[in-house]
């Protein structure tokens, strides 16, 4: 699962990562109070790798995504502190024309659910040659050539027949397909996809990843896979960030992670997957509720619910480090020697 | 008996939907791709409404109402081939007879030429009303919509007033004033009645544009690099444009019945022109001895406005898939 692709040149020149996320906060401000939704997030994506964020609904996962995008809609939402740099430079500095620039043709991005993200009165093969229309400026006629060549690309069958089908008339992996499409439309480099499969059935949630993966192979971008289903991260990510309360708590190359959680968050997840061979016993899910982002507990986030809290967890906020006998790998936890060693 | 005749209609009703659907599907293509496949193939909103419409009888009589109304508009010698402003006072006052149909008036103008070529009037002051105060409702309703904030706060309060000044009044007072300076033609008579008409409209565009924005579609395209204004003409627009449609159709059968209105005051179309609301207020004093005058412009002003306000309705049953 590591980095075997050779990486195209232009990717993996530079030392500077392709996408850095550094102490990300994003908030919204409402009625009732600043929704903390992303709190210090750091992450770095390169070329041809696949980076998972994994967290639960809340933990602030989509938001980081449309944080780099830069689409968070604004009022209510604001970006107080952070960087997103992009080969090196901040996004979140640019003007909104060249920010807007990079979107689709550098950064692009993959919506949960494809029937509600593509426009509902224009036909899929119309929507697939905006991009080549808007940032091209190809005429109506070659945009759609291309659309075509793109649907057959993302494997949709008799694509010429279908290319003037409405999103409507589509089966829902037919959708995710033409979403996919659009997004790698113009080569971009980074490519988010939030919650790409969560809107699909089991096997044609396998082969979207598989796409994905496939596509990943021949562009070389770097793909940022946002999930809450630990199944698709097992099988394509690199390596995991995993999120809660809008922080990472631990951060680690895939196959590590699943052979050893260090955060008892991420020890839970794993313990609430079922298990064929574990017939006989009742799943053991987390205690509790994800905490409300309003009110986040002082101390680790994470102390109410967690069964080896003690008083040290409930004032101080544990840093991300590295762990003494793994340095592959981070973890936000005071006890993460003493839990699992 | 019976349950052989019924199966019999029933297989026979069957087939035609039968045949459509391998139809749509295009011969030699697999089926059974996805759940979703048995939809007929590139169904629009607008070619699904079109199928609506087409089976209404409603809408094919209002359809034909207004197109008989604009071909008399555009040319009204097809419908009669006397010259309404050839006049004879020896005519004056006739009830209808074979050679003058809907009788003449207190000139001796035939009355149903007159009729004929009111129509003209009419149909471009209800279209030229209704064009100005749409694109006017447009451009406001969804840069209030789409921006929000002070851009919304101004327009909104600016609506809000406008909304406020009673379009009669207003109407009467503004080409009163404007008199001075402008011909009384369609033209100052369509933008008096413009300058009213747009606050309701900008209202809907707005909230349409409202509720659309906060589509997936429209943060995808926001990802995907679309400009503001590609987001607001491509993707917010043409999803929020159907409620407005069914409105601009009424408003013109509305527009038409006001510009009478004004024509009736005297505020409006002055003569020579020739506008059923002019020959109305001609009618008049004669009401009573001869009705004809004030039944021919009357019925057909009502019919015009009827016909406008009807297709809208039917618009909106096609257009409005919640209401099927």
């Amino acid at each position: 699962m590591t980095v075997t692709e050779p990486v195209p040149e232009t990717i993996a020149a530079s030392d500077v990562p392709l996408l850095e996320v550094v102490d990300l906060h994003v908030g919204f401000r409402t009625d009732a109070g600043t929704v903390n939704a992303v709190n210090g997030l750091n992450y770095k994506v390169d070329g041809g790798e696949t980076l998972a964020i994994l967290g639960e609904s809340g933990s602030g996962k989509s938001v980081n995504a449309q944080a780099v995008m830069g689409i968070i809609d604004s009022p209510p939402g604001f970006i107080p502190k952070g960087e997103v740099l992009y080969r090196g430079t901040d996004l979140l500095k640019l003007p909104d024309d060249e920010r807007r620039r990079i979107r689709g043709n550098e950064i692009a991005m993959v919506f949960q659910d494809a029937l509600t993200a593509l426009n509902p009165v224009f036909n899929v093969g119309w929507q697939i040659g905006e991009m080549f229309r808007q940032h091209k400026g190809m005429s109506k006629k070659k945009a759609t050539a291309k659309a075509v060549e793109l649907m057959d690309r993302v494997g949709i069958p008799g694509a010429a027949d279908r290319v003037h089908a409405y999103p409507h008339e589509l089966s829902g992996g037919m959708r995710q397909r033409i979403m996919i499409a659009m997004a790698i439309a113009l080569d971009p480099d980074v490519l988010i996809a939030d919650e790409p499969t969560t809107a699909l059935d089991v096997t044609v949630q396998a082969q979207i990843m598989d796409l994905l993966a496939e596509l990943q192979a021949d562009t070389g971008m770097g793909l940022i896979l946002i999930t809450h289903d630990l199944g698709v991260v097992a099988e394509v990510a690199d390596r995991v960030v995993v999120m809660y309360a809008g922080r990472e708590v631990e951060k680690a190359p895939i196959d590590e992670l699943f052979a050893a959680p260090r955060h008892p968050y991420t020890e839970g997840l794993m313990q609430s997957i079922p298990r064929p061979d574990q017939v006989t016993r009742r799943l053991d899910p987390i205690r509790g509720a994800p905490p409300d982002l309003l009110r986040i507990p002082p101390g680790c986030a994470f102390h109410p619910r967690c069964p080896y809290a003690k008083d040290r967890c409930r004032t101080e906020t544990p840093a991300l480090r590295t762990i003494s006998t793994d340095p592959l790998r981070s973890t936000a936890c005071h006890f993460a020697e003493e839990l699992y060693s | 008996m019976t349950d052989t005749f019924d199966s019999a209609g029933l297989t026979e009703t069957a087939d035609p939907a039968d045949a459509m659907r391998v139809e749509a599907y295009g011969p030699g293509e697999p089926g059974g791709l996805g759940p979703d496949d048995d939809k007929v193939r590139n169904a629009s909103l607008w070619s699904d409404a079109w199928i609506q419409c087409r089976r209404r009888p409603l809408f094919w009589v209002c359809l034909f109402i207004i197109a008989v109304l604009v071909t008399a508009a555009v040319f009204p010698g097809l419908f009669t081939s006397k010259d309404p402003r050839e006049c004879s006072l020896r005519n004056s006052l006739l009830t209808p007879s074979s050679e003058h149909w809907f009788g003449t008036d207190l000139q001796g103008c035939d009355y149903y030429a007159r009729t004929v070529y009111g129509a003209r009037v009419s149909i471009s002051v209800g279209l030229l009303v209704t064009f100005i105060a749409t694109f006017v409702a447009i451009v406001g309703g969804s840069i209030a919509g789409f921006y929000g904030g002070i851009s919304d706060s101004i327009i909104g309060r600016i609506t809000d007033i406008w909304f406020a000044i009673p379009t009669v009044l207003g109407g009467i007072v503004l080409l009163t004033v404007l008199e001075d300076r402008f011909d009384r033609n369609v033209i100052t008579v369509s933008v008096v009645l413009a300058v009213f008409a747009w606050t309701t409209m900008l209202r809907l565009v707005r909230s349409s544009v409202l509720a659309v924005k906060e589509a997936d579609f429209v943060d995808a395209a926001r990802a995907l690099g679309a400009s503001n204004f590609r987001i607001i003409t491509r993707h917010i627009l043409p999803n929020a444009i159907t409620p407005v449609i069914v409105y601009a159709t009424i408003t013109v059968g509305v527009i038409i019945a006001a510009e009478a209105t004004f024509s009736f005051l005297g505020v409006g179309l002055r003569l020579p022109s020739i506008s059923w609301g002019l020959m109305i207020a001609g009618a008049d004093d004669r009401i009573r001895t001869f009705p004809h005058l004030l039944l021919f412009p009357g019925a057909v002003l009502s019919i015009t406005v009827f016909a406008f306000i009807l297709l809208g309705d039917v618009l909106r049953d096609a257009l409005d898939p919640k209401l099927r």
